[in-house]
């Protein structure tokens, strides 16, 4: 007989006006089959699927171009790489290597970093529970201690005298720039004048000595005025407390928040129009921040060191999280859905995003609305509500990105396990930097009572 | 009565040929829905099936004729036949 055609899952699409053109789809259908000119197909093979994929190269860049977009605009800056963002040993690593100081918000992550090989005179120590123990770590090691509340205030001060030395400590601050929403919860305010209140309190400690403002005005912030806001009232507190205190504030540390380029839910415009380049934050930053402190120079005061945790920026679209479809179906409203082997476990983001979902290999097929679930059996398991794909078969495999922030940090260990991450090196190779979990990383925690082991009874 | 027959014995389980037979079809896979003016693209494959659909409602008979046209196994078409005869039901009403 002749040659049988190829069977692609049957389409029927809908005319809409103004939405398909002659083509059929809304766009075109773009697919990602490589990581910096690594196959990713042979990858998913050999360490299954689900797959996290860090690339180096990228993050490396991504801290490069930030540290560039400042260096070249204020005289010392320096990155403290947001653990909480991504700890995954290897990526903290790499921007470690990069320069960037290590900025925890707990004993756990301190004493991550310092297994990491920072020495804990370049970690930043943020957060709102620093337990004793890891608050005289970190002064005997000199960390960068932020001040979150007064009785953590009390606490480094009867430490330093019990050590007999003088300890530098930060302030965290808080305030209203205006432009975002006020994270009050964290650190001394400002209006209300606690802050002033602190820093007064540090100024008459025989044991203490300011020598830091911190404060992080949010997460994905994309207004740069805010941040123009926050460096002017970072510039007058400090002006403030120097005068009234006699104290000299060596660093300026302005948190994180920049936006990374994720298309946040609810945002109409896609996120090369409205994220906000590491310049334009930059120039933002350095023009209120000169502006404030003009007056430095002429009374001999240095420039303060500016400081930056930017976290999602960096890491974000250094990663991506290849899955695999393993079911379709039409929902009873006539969208098609997908089911696929990765979902908000290991992609908590996707509340808040919407990611970029490619097929790995270009796929046959007019493309529709398909709403994407994951694999747990619960409601709230969207990957994507509605994204454009052509039609799937299971199998098929689907690159989610960007996922390099707050995923592997945030990721659940809920009715499925968490899978391996894989870095794509520099050089082309590619290295296993965690493993996938298995049956044992789940049980091996656990101590079976006696009176509970089997056999078990078929009574009922 | 074995279950092949059972199923071959209601044919409307699968789609209505009345229904489908309204539509205009065209080669190139423009659908127009008359009752409504809705009009659709459909893909080759689905072409094929609803112009089946539009004759035949015994779902092993559609499947058969679908393996001697196509690359494929019976039992991935009947899946896909059996998901794509359920969007016509709801499509075409
Ligand atoms: C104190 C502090 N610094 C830095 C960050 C990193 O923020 P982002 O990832 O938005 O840059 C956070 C995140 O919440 C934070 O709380």
């Amino acid at each position: 007989m002749s040659q049988r055609s190829p069977w692609v899952k049957p389409v029927l699409t809908p005319h809409r006006p103004g939405g398909m053109n002659k083509f059929g789809a809304l766009r075109p259908q773009l697919h990602q089959s490589e990581l910096d000119g690594v196959a990713i197909a042979p990858l998913l093979e050999q360490y299954g699927s689900p797959l996290f994929i860090v690339s180096e190269g990228r993050l490396r860049d991504n801290a490069r171009h930030l540290r560039r977009a400042f260096s070249t605009r204020w005289p010392k800056v320096r990155h403290g790489w947001s653990y909480k963002t991504n700890y995954l040993g290897a990526v903290c690593s790499v921007l470690h290597q990069e320069g960037a100081w290590a900025e925890v918000v707990s004993e756990l992550e301190y004493r991550k970093a310092r297994t990491l090989g920072v020495p804990g005179s370049r970690i930043i120590f943020n957060g709102p529970w620093k337990p004793a123990a890891a608050l005289e770590q970190a002064v005997l090691e000199g960390a960068a201690i932020h001040l979150d509340h007064l009785d953590e205030l009390f606490a480094v001060e009867q430490i330093a005298q019990r050590l007999g030395r003088q300890v530098p400590v930060g302030l965290r601050l808080n305030f209203d720039t205006g432009y975002t929403e006020p994270w009050s919860r964290f650190g001394f305010n400002i209006e209300a004048g606690a802050a002033m209140d602190a820093a007064r309190r540090i100024g008459t400690s025989q044991w203490l000595q300011l020598t830091g403002l911190h404060s992080h005005i949010g997460t994905f912030v994309l207004d740069v005025r805010a941040y123009a806001q926050q460096a002017r009232i970072m510039a007058e507190f400090m002006e403030a407390a120097e005068c009234e205190t006699g104290c000299r504030i060596e660093y300026l540390d302005i948190g994180g928040g920049f936006a990374s380029r994720n298309a946040l839910q609810g945002l109409y415009l896609p996120p090369d129009q409205v994220v906000p380049g590491f310049e334009q934050y930059a120039e933002a930053i350095v023009d209120a921040l000169s502006e404030a402190t003009r007056g430095r120079a002429a009374l001999g005061k240095p420039l303060p060191v500016l400081v930056l945790e930017t976290g999602r920026a960096v890491v974000d679209d250094a990663e991506v999280l290849v899955t695999r479809v393993v079911g379709g179906k039409r929902l009873p409203d006539g969208r098609r859905a997908a089911i696929l082997d990765a979902g908000v476990n290991l992609l908590f983001t996707a509340y808040w995003y919407n990611h970029d979902v490619r097929p790995l290999q270009p796929l046959e097929g007019l493309a529709e609305e398909t709403v994407l679930f994951g694999p747990l059996c619960m409601n709230i398991d969207t990957v994507r509500a509605s994204v454009m794909l052509p039609p799937l078969n299971v199998g098929d495999a689907l690159v989610v990105s960007p996922v390099g922030a707050y995923n592997n940090t945030q990721w659940m260990q809920f009715i499925q396990s968490r899978p391996a991450v894989v870095m794509v090196m520099g050089d082309g190779s590619v290295e296993p930097i965690r493993q996938a979990e298995s049956l044992q990383t789940l049980t091996e925690l656990e101590r079976m009572p006696n009176a509970l082991r089997p056999p078990f009874s078929d009574a009922m | 009565m074995d279950k092949n027959q059972a199923a071959s014995d209601q044919p409307s389980a699968l789609a209505k040929p009345e229904v489908l037979m309204r539509l205009a079809l065209s080669d190139n896979g423009f659908v127009f829905d008359p009752v409504t003016g809705n009009s659709f693209t459909v893909n080759g494959t689905g072409l094929a099936i609803l112009r089946r659909l539009q004759h035949e409602t015994d779902l092993a008979r559609i499947v058969a004729s679908l393996c001697t046209e196509f690359d494929v196994v019976p039992l991935a078409a009947e899946r896909d036949v059996i998901e794509f005869a359920n969007l016509l039901r709801n499509a075409f009403k």
